[in-house]
């Protein structure tokens, strides 16, 4: 391009070379577009491992953690008396230490009839404890209260304590247990799953039908 | 510099030439350090932005050198801050810098706002600086609440399932949600380690990248000029103004304002190392034992007044307002400069903004406060293992006495307080006597109501009558107990009905 040129062969010469250039610029525009959609193209094929990689928890349904695990023998639970039981989940992963244990609540109610309540408080998940005496479930965070059935009795729950479905397998407790139990889980349209005394449920709104001393507002 | 000879160029001159040559970092440097300042604005005000940088740069440097003990495995994660605390030389004071910091940056990146919003420097042309702010306190927030789940406590863990809890509400998409949250069906080992990817590399990485882009602003728009009644923003002429002003009088950032932020900065460094050093590091409190209970799990100072606010809201509306709040709030803040990007700056002609700033400032302080002492808890500790104070038993017949049994023994105190000692969830009953009547008692007790569990199958007829018996002893010192008139009323008119039945038929 240095080239010396005569002078009156410059400027034919120079519309050449520009219009070479501008042709030349635009297919490399166009190859610059083309390698962008290309690269969009190889960044949505990339985005499915990523992505899957990242919601893979999410995508997987909450009941298929589910199995049934054992709280140990009957007898552990005498009758009329609710104790506080543990298990390993049913998921655990290398890095877990002691988090995979969860524990619960059994309330022995007599003979074969049991519930088993989740120990965590159905307003935000805080860890009741059972106080005997009183016959109620208290959340040490914001003041939650559950009667013996695990029915909401005050505070900021709105709905009772969520129950894991049990069954006597020989001598074993056993219950059906694996994700977190959140609102999500067992919303407040569920109806709980034992209910004592069969009390009919209104399933509007999942709170039992029947005359409970909280008709008040509370 | 100025000494040297420029004939004879001395050997780090020609070192720093070499670099500058090839780097040509220098040049622009200088002038953005010595940008034009308006004179009034080189103030004690201005100093929080540089100190919130500063900060976030100590939480950077204590944060890479805490990463080279701690472990982030739930196996592992609470004996590694127990390692640092006992066993490595310093680890104890490194964290505490770290925790300590953090508090700090809250702190003065909430009056960095604070003091921004009231000198109107979000107004044009700095919409966007403030947005990008706006987004810094979000991550900030973030940061302080994922840091506090790498303790990986009792109160990382039952933190991590309030967390879980609120974000099972989400409509729909809840249940979801929470498993990407928690990296599987519990709490457990992937929870920690997204949490520790967030703390340590998602959202740093954002925030680093955001301040750059936020101090470029600041660097490119100029800093706000000190504001006075009456001078309007106005988009037509403002820029014009600005650059009158500080052409005119401003003075260069570099050193003529910087010394008050050097200072400032030093001062904070200062105190976060008196804070480490005087009250130590943050925790960790019990370990993360999901079968341990006898717990009262709380969150970090930062967040006491969420905590707070969770207790008071009523059932139906916790959920909306979790969801909704938060939006409106953020949102706001978001749109608050293309609102509001022209008008008065200063704060004697913008009484709402005034008035706004005080009334968020008492309402989170109230509830804050409220969260140091959790009134709406009971006392989890039952009070049925302590002896009856002795004033509770002198002067009563054998019923009450029965019946102050029972208060101890049923774990009435955990929620009601006698001569102060007790919870607060309920009214304390010093004086209960003189507020209701036996009647509304046993009603009150039996059937509850009014936040109160009822106790009608945990009291037997004759629990009741003594409880009650002994509650009608509570009237305060020189006060009668409450009567029910209405009985007396019967008791007279049946006397009266008795006296003259003549009378009475032909009514």
């Amino acid at each position: 391009m240095s080239t010396p040129h005569e002078p009156g062969a410059q400027a034919p010469a120079q519309q050449a070379s520009s219009a070479t250039h501008s042709a030349l610029h635009s297919r490399r525009a166009f190859l610059f577009k083309l390698s962008l959609l290309l690269n969009g193209a190889v960044g949505a094929v990339l985005a499915v491992p990523i992505l899957g990689y990242i919601f893979g928890p999410a995508l997987r349904k909450s009941s298929s953690y589910n199995a049934w695990v054992s709280l140990g023998p009957v007898g552990n639970f005498p009758e009329g008396e609710t104790r506080l039981a543990d298990y390993l989940n049913t998921v655990s992963t290398v890095s877990d230490g002691m988090t995979d244990k969860v524990a619960c609540w059994v309330r022995h109610i007599e003979g074969g009839k049991f519930q088993v309540f989740a120990i965590n408080c159905a307003h935000l998940g805080c860890p009741v404890r059972w106080f005997a005496q009183s016959r109620l479930f208290l959340c040490p965070c914001h003041g939650g209260a559950y009667y013996e059935d695990g029915a909401r009795a005050s505070g900021p729950p709105e709905r009772g304590l969520f129950e894991y479905e049990y069954t006597i397998a020989g001598d074993t407790l056993m219950i059906h247990a694996g994700a977190m139990p959140t609102l999500a889980t067992q919303a407040c349209v569920k109806k709980p799953l034992i209910q004592i005394e069969q009390t009919p449920v209104d399933v509007a709104n999942g709170k039992p039908a029947a005359e409970r001393s909280t008709a008040w507002p509370a | 510099m100025a000494s040297m000879k420029p004939n004879k160029p001395s050997a780090v001159h020609s070192a720093y030439a070499w670099f500058e040559r090839r780097l040509g970092l220098a040049k622009p440097l200088m002038e953005a350090a010595q940008h034009p300042t308006p004179e009034r604005s080189a103030s004690w005000w201005y100093v929080f932005g540089s100190a919130a940088t500063v900060l976030l740069t100590l939480q950077v440097v204590t944060g890479i050198l805490l990463a080279l003990v701690y472990t982030p495995s739930a196996a592992e994660a609470w004996s590694s801050l127990q390692f640092l605390n006992h066993n490595v030389t310093l680890g104890w004071f490194l964290r505490a810098m770290h925790g300590w910091g953090s508090d700090f940056m809250i702190a003065i990146v909430l009056i960095h706002l604070v003091q921004v919003f009231m000198f109107g420097a979000y107004k044009f042309p700095r919409e966007l600086t403030w947005i990008v702010g706006v987004f810094l306190l979000v991550l900030t927030l973030g940061m302080a609440f994922t840091g506090q789940v790498l303790r990986f406590d009792q109160d990382a863990y039952w933190g991590l399932g309030i967390g879980a809890s609120i974000v099972s509400r989400v409509p729909w998409l809840g249940g979801p949600l929470v498993r990407l949250m928690l990296g599987g069906p519990i709490i457990a080992g992937p929870t920690l380690s997204r949490f520790f990817t967030l703390h340590v590399f998602v959202i740093p990485g954002i925030l680093l990248a955001l301040v750059g882009l936020h101090i470029w602003m600041v660097l490119r728009l100029g800093i706000n000029e000190w504001p006075m009644p009456g001078r309007i923003v106005s988009k037509a002429t403002y820029e014009h103004e600005y650059h009158e002003q500080t052409a005119k009088a401003g003075i260069p950032f570099v050193p003529d304002a910087a010394w008050k932020d050097a200072v400032f900065a030093a001062a904070i460094i200062l105190a976060v190392m008196a804070c480490a050093a005087l009250l130590g590091p943050i925790g960790p409190s019990g370990q993360p034992d999901p079968t341990i209970i006898q717990t009262a799990p709380k969150p970090d100072f930062a967040f006491l007044w969420i905590y707070a606010v969770l207790a008071y809201l009523p059932a139906d509306l916790e959920t909306p307002f979790l969801f909704i709040a938060p939006v409106v709030v953020i949102g706001a803040m978001l749109l608050l400069p293309l609102v509001a990007g022209e008008g008065e700056k200063h704060w004697s002609r913008r009484p709402v903004a005034v008035l706004m700033v005080a009334i968020i400032a008492v309402t989170l302080g109230v509830f804050t406060q409220l969260g140091t002492y959790v009134p709406w808890s009971p006392v989890m500790d039952a009070w049925s293992g302590d002896p009856i104070p002795v004033t509770y038993l002198e002067h009563r017949t054998p019923l009450e006495r029965q019946g102050a049994l029972v208060f101890q023994n049923k774990q009435c105190r955990d929620c009601h307080s006698l001569g102060g000692v007790g919870g607060m969830r309920g009214p304390a009953l010093d004086s209960i006597a003189t507020r209701m009547t036996e009647d509304e008692m046993i009603r009150q007790v039996l059937q509850g109501g009014g936040n109160m569990p009822a106790y009608g199958n945990a009291l037997n007829p004759a629990e009741t009558r003594a409880l009650v018996a002994f509650l009608k002893t509570l009237h305060g010192k020189d006060l009668a107990p409450a009567v029910n008139a209405s009985r007396d009323l019967e008791h007279a008119t049946a006397m009266h009905v008795a006296a003259s039945p003549v009378t009475s038929r032909t009514q």
